[in-house]
């Protein structure tokens, strides 16, 4: 963890360590300062299921939890989540057994090329974990941060819906 | 893309980073949620030799009743004022043009006090606090001072804080049963507005703030002195762009945002009623 009012410098190589807990594990590691999340989570941790997308936090393909709320993981730097709790697609399954939410997309056909899938997925459990029994229009406006260029949203849309009826956990 | 190199250092109080705003001066930057900060810095367009962290500040995240006021720390995030009690009760216009700012995950990291700092004309937060008649609360070295939110904004992205000053409060008055409209026209769902209005009328009198129609958030006094004046609510929204002075970009025209920000003022007043 960072103390308080402590400087880092990158000159001469310092770096900063940081503690994250991610899909329930600790991860402890040096960073550079400018270390976006993503990236960190992609190229130290090796948790490559969150894409990144047009980087720019318009997409929302890198969407993770930071402590149990959706977040962009392109736009936060890797100091800022220090300390905090993080899941990543990787961390809905348990034991081998898919998430609600992405057994409904399965069901659903949510999904084409599955590159915005991660991020979506996470917008959606998010989403129902603020508004458990969502109309369409709370889904659809829930959603607005996720771009999806195969599906066309209604599938996606459909699976959410089905994934709050089937009681899906956030 | 990844910002250049930067020291990077974490404020465990606001007079923490006051204090370090004063020794390295324009070299520095706040970093709050750093949805408007980090953007620019992926882009070069602003490359801050050090960051300060406030992001941790959260004693400065907070929204009471004051008096006729409400106060809303400057580290409160869109998402809690637009799930804010007190505010649906009392600036219901704020709390629903939070709900506007970018999209969820946008709204769980970016702060109130980041976006009026940041000075854009585009966002929906300095346009409508300025339309609510807001006072903004600076912390400097030797105290702090009230700005008026019709003095705060001086030029594109450019506020009138001084280099070592830390936006701690927003002071919105109390909308005594106001109606209010927000206006905000775009092509996709989370973008900032083309142009966009917030709007509130209460016996005669009433606001109007204009986004994206200047290189500063724009007060449109001449629509509340018209309507003031006995105007209908169509010759008052023909006064819109009088303070107003829009640019041309890739999404519109000066003539189509002139265009916009007269149709988009005439619904709000009619939406807001009288």
């Amino acid at each position: 963890m960072i103390t308080l009012g402590q400087r880092f410098t990158f000159e001469g190589g310092h770096s900063v360590e940081i503690s994250v807990t991610i899909n329930g594990a600790q991860h402890t590691h040096d960073v550079e300062p400018r270390t976006l999340l993503v990236q960190y989570i992609r190229e130290q941790v090796g948790l490559t299921g969150t894409n990144i997308g047009c980087d720019t936090s318009s997409c929302g393909a890198c969407t993770v939890h930071m402590d149990g709320e959706s977040v962009k993981s392109c736009t936060i730097l890797a100091v800022q989540a220090d300390g905090s709790d993080i899941t990543t697609i990787e961390g809905l399954a348990t034991d081998g057994q898919l998430h609600p939410m992405q057994q409904a997309f399965m069901e659903n056909h949510g999904l084409q090329c599955g590159f915005c899938t991660p991020g979506m997925v996470m917008a959606a459990t998010s989403l129902l974990n603020e508004i458990p029994d969502p109309s369409e229009q709370d889904v659809r406006i829930g959603l607005e941060g996720n771009l999806c260029r195969c599906t066309g949203y209604h599938n996606i849309v459909q699976a959410v819906l089905a994934a709050a009826k089937a009681g899906a956990p956030a | 893309m990844i910002p250049a190199a930067f020291d990077y250092v974490r404020a465990g109080s606001a007079e923490e980073a006051i204090s370090l705003l004063g020794e390295h001066g324009d070299d520095a930057k706040l970093i709050a949620g750093g949805h408007s900060l980090l953007p620019l810095m992926k882009l070069r367009l602003a490359q801050p030799s050090m960051l300060i962290d406030i992001g941790r500040l959260s004693d400065l995240s907070y929204i009471r009743e004051d008096g006729d006021h409400i106060a809303i720390g400057a580290l409160t995030r869109h998402h809690d004022v637009e799930h804010s009690d007190l505010l649906d009760q009392h600036a219901p216009l704020l709390k629903h043009a939070a709900s506007h700012v970018g999209d969820p995950q946008v709204r769980h990291r970016g702060t109130i006090g980041g976006s009026i700092s940041h000075a854009d004309p585009a966002s929906d937060l300095p346009a409508t606090t300025l339309a609510l008649g807001a006072t903004y609360v600076a912390q400097g070295p030797n105290g702090t001072r009230q700005i008026a939110a019709t003095d705060f904004y001086e030029a594109f992205l450019t506020n009138t804080l001084a280099d070592d000053e830390l936006l701690t409060e927003i002071r919105v008055p109390k909308m005594q049963g106001a109606g209010w409209s927000f206006q905000k026209f775009n092509r996709r769902a989370q973008d900032w507005a083309i142009v966009g209005v917030a709007a509130w009328r209460r016996n005669g009198d009433a606001g109007i703030g204009l986004v994206n129609m200047g290189s500063t958030p724009i007060l449109a006094t001449s629509v509340a002195s018209a309507l003031a004046g006995g105007a209908s609510v169509e010759e008052a929204a023909e006064q819109a762009v009088a303070e107003a002075d829009p640019q041309a970009d890739l999404n519109a025209s000066v003539e189509y945002r002139t265009h916009l920000a007269k149709v988009l003022t005439r619904r709000a007043l009619e939406a807001a009623g009288s």
